[in-house]
């Protein structure tokens, strides 16, 4: 990977930088060659009528999407949101900021289907639909990451994420999309997982990460793949197989799993949980990756869906599954569809049914990063805010040095990693690290303050993000790591077996 | 043709497209389907907490205050004048005049012409702050331009230039209960009323749709229980 050649330096607190137009103009994704493309039913090229095209798919996106339509009339510039973007702050480019961006598109929806944009034209803020208006479409909808962030501070609750989704959606119906995007989609709806693991070195890794269990613990904690008829189906990310610290995190559900005392196995066949469908709009991909999960899950007869550390996927499980590969009555109405692998296991904690020792992480001071798509698009438990209080609980039984970084970085108004919606892609790593400058600021605070070298999440694509841009600000990358890594190091085997 | 007619046909004509244009948007907005669960959470678990969670917004801008504490108290201080001053006004259109009304009469007319200072305030931000600046569009300074002349215009009607205010009740009511009337004999009356009309008419083709559109985004009016209850396309 090229590495980047515009890194912030990371002030006391996060500023909100003067306006440096065309900033980040020549960051640009691998654009999507005919290959990617013609395998998910988009156009190979652009086609002549590019343009006719693109205006007649807005329109049709206007009448199949409330938020669209809503969010394209009432935005009333206040300005609260242009400060709230982790790219704008990182960055600068003003078009980073959130009303800039859904402008793009807003004033091309403004002379296509408004009466005043029609007429008035400029001073109606409307504008025609230019192969540079297209150049900027392509440019800032991919630097967005769809974290809502902006959506929070927004009085109408306009939400960036559906109007960039919007955009892409419009673009790929003239064929221009992103590389890495849509290969991972090709891939996971090919071979099952997005990295295109045939089963063969699934079983192989599985089988080294339970020999690793047992030699470091002297227990045999079984890591099961396609296990039919067992109780649970544990669907995780690629990633938590084959990455660090993302695998960690799975030895600590397995641990879970083993000292509860449980059937549980994975699936070959549904080897991710991750769904980039949700990063490109519209429904077709979404529910064509989620549902080799209820496929298998139905075929293997089990009981119930648990799901690992991921949090886009997390927000499409817990928002969409339901809606796109439910109804879920083929499994056990006694257990919520899907299951967090934070609440199953806090679930566990709170009925004495595994012990964790403390000790066992003193080593760390621990912060948490809240995952943009967890803390805003989606929750745990029973009550509003548990996808903040249930991973907190984790990390409270499981360690006894926990600090929180600056609550207005944290929770609900928690900064993106800088590597969601698609755009964890090596070609934009200056965007990438420029965008985790809110997130890094708010880490070295607390590293300096409190002495924390633990940042724990439960998102794969911000362990992977923040592994590869943190060192860029002398930030060791092993401060990295899962809810469920600290919970593996803590959890006592063999004792208390229910 | 006489003036009272011109003015009551461009009346009507006003009414039925700020009337029509805005509930045409908001029959889109209602209708236009929501395929997903995107509420912004944490978000309530029942209808009762999405109504209060709405109401928060609507009441007390309560997201814009997270957000920005100086936009917050221009843009509150500027919708509560506002409705002071709408207040101030129903008694040109209902006889006779509830007790409420005359009690909050003094305070609608306080209201109006304070008014002036968050316009003048947003204003001010708009050129000023470089964010603000880049995103705002001849739209944006427009209708604050617009509300100053109305705001001016009655501050004049109301200590400078006296209309009968009789004459101008007779001509509301006229419009109402389908009467005509004679339209008041003032100029400046002309230019008032004149503005008023046109941000009826500027009201539905324009970012002012924020007032009925809040409450269909979904991201604030759907109910976080997608794990309990089925969504379908609604």
């Amino acid at each position: 990977m090229a590495d980047p050649t515009n890194i912030p330096e990371l002030k006391d607190r996060i500023e909100i930088p003067k306006l440096v137009e065309g900033a980040t103009s020549h960051y640009k994704c691998h654009p999507a060659k005919e290959k990617h493309l013609t395998p998910l039913g988009f156009p190979g090229s652009r086609p002549d009528d590019w343009h006719d095209i693109a205006i007649t798919r807005l329109g049709e996106l206007l009448k199949e999407s409330k938020s669209l339509k809503v969010f394209m009339d009432i935005c009333v510039k206040c300005g609260a949101c242009t400060d709230k973007c982790h790219y704008y702050l990182g960055t600068k480019d003003p078009k980073n900021m959130p009303v800039a961006r859904q402008d793009l598109l807003r004033k091309v929806y403004r002379k296509y289907y408004t009466l005043s944009g029609k007429i008035f034209g400029k001073l109606a803020g409307a504008e025609a639909l230019t192969e540079d208006v297209l150049k900027d479409w392509y440019t800032y909808f991919y630097q967005c990451s769809e974290c809502r962030r902006c959506s929070v501070f927004c009085p109408y609750g306009i939400d960036t994420a559906e109007v960039t989704m919007a955009a892409r959606e419009i673009m790929h119906s003239i064929g221009i999309g992103q590389k890495y995007t849509l290969e991972i989609i090709d891939k996971v709806e090919t071979t099952g997982n997005n990295l295109g693991i045939p089963e063969g070195a699934l079983v192989g890794t599985l089988e080294v990460l339970e020999e690793e269990i047992e030699e470091e613990t002297g227990v045999k904690v079984k890591i099961p793949l396609d296990q039919k008829g067992s109780d649970i189906l544990l669907i995780t990310p690629s990633a938590d197989v084959f990455s660090e610290p993302h695998i960690f995190s799975l030895m600590g559900y397995a641990k879970v799993f083993h000292q509860a005392g449980v059937s549980w196995t994975l699936s070959s066949y549904a080897s991710e949980f991750a769904n980039f469908g949700l990063f490109i709009g519209g429904q077709e991909h979404l529910q064509k990756v989620a549902q080799r999960i209820a496929d298998i899950a139905r075929e293997f007869k089990v009981k119930r869906i648990i799901v690992g550390e991921c949090g886009h996927a997390w927000r499409v499980g817990y928002s969409y599954w339901n809606t796109l590969i439910g109804p879920f009555d083929f499994l056990d109405p006694d257990y919520k569809t899907p299951t967090h692998i934070c609440e199953y296991t806090n679930g566990l904690i709170e009925q004495g049914a595994i012990k964790l020792d403390k000790e066992a992480n003193d080593e760390y001071v621990v912060t948490m990063h809240d995952s943009c798509n967890v803390a805003r698009a989606s929750r745990m438990g029973d009550k509003p805010g548990g996808q903040f209080d249930i991973p907190r609980a984790l990390i409270d039984a499981s360690c006894n040095h926990h600090v929180e970084m600056d609550p207005n970085t944290t929770k609900e108004k928690t900064f993106c990693c800088g590597g969601g919606g698609g755009l964890l892609s090596e070609e934009i790593i200056d965007l990438r690290v420029q965008g985790a400058m809110p997130r890094a600021t708010s880490l070295k605070q607390v590293m300096d303050s409190h002495g924390v070298n633990f940042m724990a999440m439960i998102c794969a694509i911000c362990k992977a993000q923040f592994s590869t841009v943190l060192p860029y600000y002398d930030i060791p990358r092993d401060i990295v790591g899962g809810i469920h890594q600290l919970v593996s190091n803590a959890i006592q085997l063999g004792t208390n077996k229910v | 043709m006489t003036i009272d007619l011109i003015f009551t046909v461009i009346t009507y004509v006003v009414l039925v497209i700020f009337l029509g244009g805005f509930l045409y948007k908001i029959w889109l907005y209602a209708t236009t389907p929501a395929p997903l669960k995107i509420p912004t959470t944490p978000a309530p678990t029942s209808a009762i907490g999405v109504s209060g969670r709405l109401a928060s917004e609507v009441i007390f801008f309560k997201s814009l205050f997270k957000g920005n504490k100086w936009i917050w108290l221009g843009g509150y201080l500027l919708h509560v004048a506002f409705f002071l001053l709408i207040l101030r006004h129903l008694r040109y259109f209902m006889d006779p005049i509830p007790e409420i009304l005359i009690i909050l009469q003094q305070a609608g007319i306080y209201g109006g012409m304070f008014l002036l200072v968050p316009i003048l305030y947003l204003a001010y931000r708009r050129f000023m702050v470089d964010r603000v600046r880049y995103i705002s569009a001849f739209g944006d300074f427009f209708i604050l331009f617009l509300l100053l002349s109305i705001v001016l215009s009655g501050i004049g009607l109301k200590y400078f230039y006296r209309t009968n205010i009789m004459d101008v009740k007779m001509f509301i009511m006229g419009i109402l209960t389908f009467h005509p009337a004679k339209f008041p004999d003032s100029g400046l009356f002309i230019v008032h009323y004149s503005l008023i009309l046109f941000f009826l008419v500027y009201f539905p083709f324009s970012k002012l749709m924020h007032s009925g559109g809040i409450f269909f985004s979904p991201t604030l009016n759907q109910i976080d229980n997608p794990r309990e209850k089925r969504h379908s396309i609604s």
